[in-house]
């Protein structure tokens, strides 16, 4: 007895000791593990930080844009020789020649037909359209001269905004010493400023950077995404609806359950597949069409729309049905009038995160053509368009220089729409969401 | 009359019906309103739904099916000697009369046979909006004639508003149903005719991918090539990279979050980690592609590596970090699962902290967290947009991290961007390489639902 007991000390004590000496190497363990945490999200968070510094660095610059103010004379003899002011003559005008002979003017000294090439090259061709928009708008300039801002080409602009160095050794650079030499000379005379860059906000896409605008993908955007929410969301809502209120439960609902599941699962590039394979082979819808693209990520995001509007629907307490179809109500009033109403918020926000979603979506607009060069601002759903995300994703491919800029800039432009879209959510839900 | 026109008159139309249709019920009883079988509300929806309805179906219907009948039709104007031309050519000429119609720029000089079906197509068009309107306005004004007629005290008319609610639910419900099945059957439909061509096992095991297929019979070198395999190893390495950062940074923040951090760290750090998810893929990869794979590349000039400009790595490293808040929101879901008591019985018998997440936690939330795993891996396999633009070409049979690696979906994308005749066996590539895709992430997801469902630990 009395030997057990002493064992039994013995025992405790060696327990004791064994502890004491691994204490301290597992407290070490304890904060190293510790560490390692917060470590992984440090780093992640990071990361988060280094991808929006370096997109709003990269892009700021977009949003002002070099122009150089040019003395412009409309000859008569250049814009409407006949005298007869005929809009479809007027069209075909030279404008090219008026900021040409208004840079040439600046610089008289220049002479030789090459120099003079690319002295005109300082001016980015879009100037010929604005002019010519200019004289379009307002025919009494005809005869006259003033003084115009017209956009400088992208070399000059990377150059001014010192994305271009202009230290480096001539051979190593896109600029000449010699148009360096012009474009101090410009800006000395006041003739060349940074300004507000309102092409990127009303302009559609072009293959000159310095005129590249994101109002065409934004309008495209728009179009994709009103046919998606005037589909997904009643489809959604109906679907939940149907599964959460009316649905039996047997195989059937069970096979369209696990199918919803599967398909929020799916990579988003299979709906693409889908959609060139049924919409455009078989439909034989218009390719590029917005019509097209609203199709496709309704399919896409209507697992997103089901999957939340049940949550809502399964969030409100049987209480109020039972109240409801106690009154006297059909079930058919009881959904639509209390439990819909109060299921609402959470619908509203699982659709607005579901429709922030395929706002970012690229990859099924590339299958289905909305990754052609489209200039113009599109005008209805069966028209070609593209989208934010797609234009990102074409000016990235883009080799000029310039357009790394324009590309940050629209990617700051889909995150702002993003963010907005996201803190309605937010908001939305803080302000209605009821806890029962 | 433009489409939309058309819808905003009957949406007006129907609305239109509503108003007279209460009105009507109202009518019907005046001062008995308890006596209608339904409230006047119902018989106004009744009234819209007969006159909206019918119409919308018959101008959905015609959206859908007018470019195909248009085409059969142009097409069959043509004189006799079209009709033997191949199906690509005809597609082309069909685009010519498609933008000689709608007034776009054309080839110099069409012929006049061509002039005469871009007439066809503006007849047959002009023709069929006028005749879609007719209709439709005709099927409107009748349908809403023929409810307000039947407006009186004894109309079950929400009973029959209810019903067709239903049918409305019920054929929603089959949207997901038939998307699946659009899905598949497009997949397998144009796989086969790939397999037709190609036979499955060179397409599934063959070791040389280039899918060039030669324009002329006599050129050299492009006899198109499909063997897949050099593309799921390519898709395997950037998964496996993107794992590597994802599992170990999601699992740890996870932990963290549930475990140690204060409540308003948590508060914080937890929506903004969600930020990550919600990033634009676009985003991620004009990242991948223009910041993280020349610092890599850069970095590997340093220590004397060489470093392909577009790595696996980049592309693996930056997928990695899109899914982290994947991985870490359904490992903090099953962390948080695990029930207080089995910490509290871990710390009474003086385990740390550090021990009880490793040796008691994460074993009971395994399950989960594999679950989650898998669906991650289903992710990655399936991302598009950062390997498009951060991962390359070139099909290398490689498991270097440093070289060039084509994945799955970059194929698919540039398989079918670009010109697209559907009989080439390198557009149909692309729908057999989507069946491979669908089935592996829909294998994957399966097995995550199985894995989750057969291992969990009931601990109510």
């Amino acid at each position: 007895m009395s030997e057990m007991t002493a064992s039994a000390v013995t025992g405790g004590q060696r327990t004791r000791e064994l502890v004491a000496a691994g204490i301290g190497r597992r407290y070490r363990a304890e904060k190293r593990f510790r560490a390692f945490g917060l470590i992984a999200i440090v780093s992640a968070l990071a990361f988060m930080a280094l991808l929006f510094a370096n997109i709003i660095g990269k892009g700021y610059g977009a949003f002002v844009q070099t122009e150089i103010r040019l003395p412009i004379s409309y000859e008569v003899a250049v814009v409407d020789p006949d005298g007869t002011r005929d809009p479809e003559a007027m069209l075909r005008a030279n404008y090219g020649k008026l900021y040409r002979d208004g840079i040439q003017s600046l610089f008289p000294e220049v002479d030789s037909r090459q120099e003079r090439r690319v002295l005109n090259s300082l001016i980015s061709s879009g100037a010929t359209f604005e002019i010519r928009d200019a004289v379009m708008a307002n025919p009494s300039l005809i005869g006259k001269s003033g003084e115009v801002w017209v956009p400088a080409s992208d070399d000059v602009d990377m150059l001014v905004k010192g994305k271009i160095d202009r230290h480096l050794p001539e051979t190593a650079r896109r600029v000449t010493d010699r148009e360096i030499a012009w474009i101090d000379a410009l800006e000395a005379q006041g003739r060349l400023e940074t300004r507000f860059n309102w092409r990127f906000f009303t302009q559609g896409d072009s293959r000159e950077p310095e005129l590249a605008g994101i109002w065409g993908a934004v309008v495209g955007s728009f179009l994709t995404m009103a046919v998606t929410l005037a589909l997904s969301f009643p489809l959604g809502v109906a679907t939940a609806v149907y599964l959460e209120e009316f649905a039996p439960k047997n195989r059937w609902t069970d096979i369209i359950e696990v199918n919803i599941n599967n398909l929020a699962a799916i990579p988003s590039i299979v709906f693409g597949l889908l959609g060139l394979a049924v919409f455009l082979q078989f439909f034989g819808l218009p390719r590029s069409a917005p019509l097209v693209g609203g199709l496709v990520l309704t399919l896409m995001t209507l697992p997103t729309i089901i999957i939340a509007a049940r949550v809502s629907l399964k969030s409100v307490p049987p209480s109020i049905r039972e109240a409801a179809l106690g009154l006297g109500a059909s079930k058919m009033q009881m959904v639509t009038n209390d439990v819909l109403p109060l299921a609402m918020p959470g619908i509203l926000t699982g659709t607005i995160i579901g429709m922030g979603r395929a706002l970012g979506e690229t990859a099924p607009l590339l299958m289905i053509g909305m990754v052609a060069f489209i200039v113009d601002i599109p005008g209805g759903f069966r028209e070609p368009a593209t989208v934010l995300p797609v234009q990102i994703y074409i000016w990235a491919d883009s080799a000029e220089r310039a357009f790394v800029e324009r590309t940050s800039a629209a990617i700051m432009v889909l995150l702002f729409f993003l963010i907005a879209m996201n803190a309605t959510a937010v908001f939305l839900r803080s302000k209605f969401e009821r806890r029962w | 009359m433009p489409f939309s026109l058309l819808l905003l008159v009957l949406v007006g139309l129907a609305a239109m019906s509503y108003r007279f249709g209460t009105a009507r019920a109202r009518a019907v009883a005046p001062g008995r309103q308890s006596q209608l079988h339904s409230r006047p509300m119902y018989h106004g929806l009744y009234a819209a739904m007969w006159c909206g309805v019918p119409a919308l179906l018959i101008a959905t219907v015609w959206l859908m099916f007018q470019p195909v009948l248009v085409k059969g039709l142009v097409l069959g104007g043509l004189p006799e000697s079209y009709s033997a031309l191949s199906e690509a050519r005809l597609n082309l000429i069909w685009n010519d009369i498609r933008n000689l119609a709608t007034g776009d720029v054309v080839r110099a000089a069409p012929a006049p046979e061509i002039r005469d079906a871009a007439d066809a197509f503006r007849r047959i068009h002009a023709i069929g909006d006028a005749a879609l309107a007719v209709v439709c306005l005709v099927l409107a004004a009748v349908g809403a004639r023929y409810a307000l007629g039947k407006v009186s005290m004894s109309l079950r008319a929400r009973n029959r508003v209810e019903s067709v609610i239903t049918v409305f639910l019920v054929a929603s419900s089959l949207v997901a149903i038939l998307t699946t099945v659009g899905i598949v059957l497009s997949l397998l439909f144009e796989s086969l005719r790939f397999f037709a061509k190609v036979p499955p096992l060179e397409f599934l095991f063959g070791l040389h991918w280039s899918p060039q297929t030669a324009l002329r019979a006599d050129q050299v070198g492009s006899s198109g090539s499909f063997g897949a395999v050099p593309l799921f190893t390519g898709t395997l390495l950037i998964s496996l990279i993107s794992m590597c950062v994802a599992v170990p940074v999601g699992l740890m923040s996870a932990i963290y979050m549930s475990e140690y951090a204060h409540r308003k760290f948590r508060a914080v750090a937890k929506p903004l980690l969600e930020v990550l998810a919600g990033i634009p893929t676009v985003v991620y990869g004009f990242f991948a592609a223009l910041t993280v794979a020349p610092f890599i590349r850069r970095m590997g000039e340093e220590i004397g590596l060489s470093v392909a400009s577009e790595s696996a790595l980049a592309a693996g490293l930056v997928m990695g970090v899109m899914i982290i808040p994947f991985v870490s929101s359904i490992s903090d879901d099953v962390i948080n699962a695990v029930p207080q008591a089995m910490r509290d019985g871990a710390y009474a018998l003086g385990a740390t902290k550090s021990e009880t997440i490793r040796n008691v936690i994460v074993p009971a939330a395994l399950p989960g967290i594999v679950g989650g795993v898998l669906l991650a891996v289903s992710r990655a396999i399936g991302e598009t947009m950062i390997v498009v633009m951060a991962a390359g070409l070139s099909a290398n049979l490689t498991f270097n991290p440093l070289d060039a690696v084509t994945t799955v979906t970059v194929q698919i994308v540039t398989l079918l961007t670009g010109d697209q005749e559907f009989d080439s066996a390198k557009t149909l590539a692309a729908f057999a390489l989507g069946l491979v895709l669908f089935c592996v992430t829909l294998g994957l997801n399966i097995l995550a639902l199985h894995v989750v469902r057969k291992y969990r630990e009931q601990y109510e």
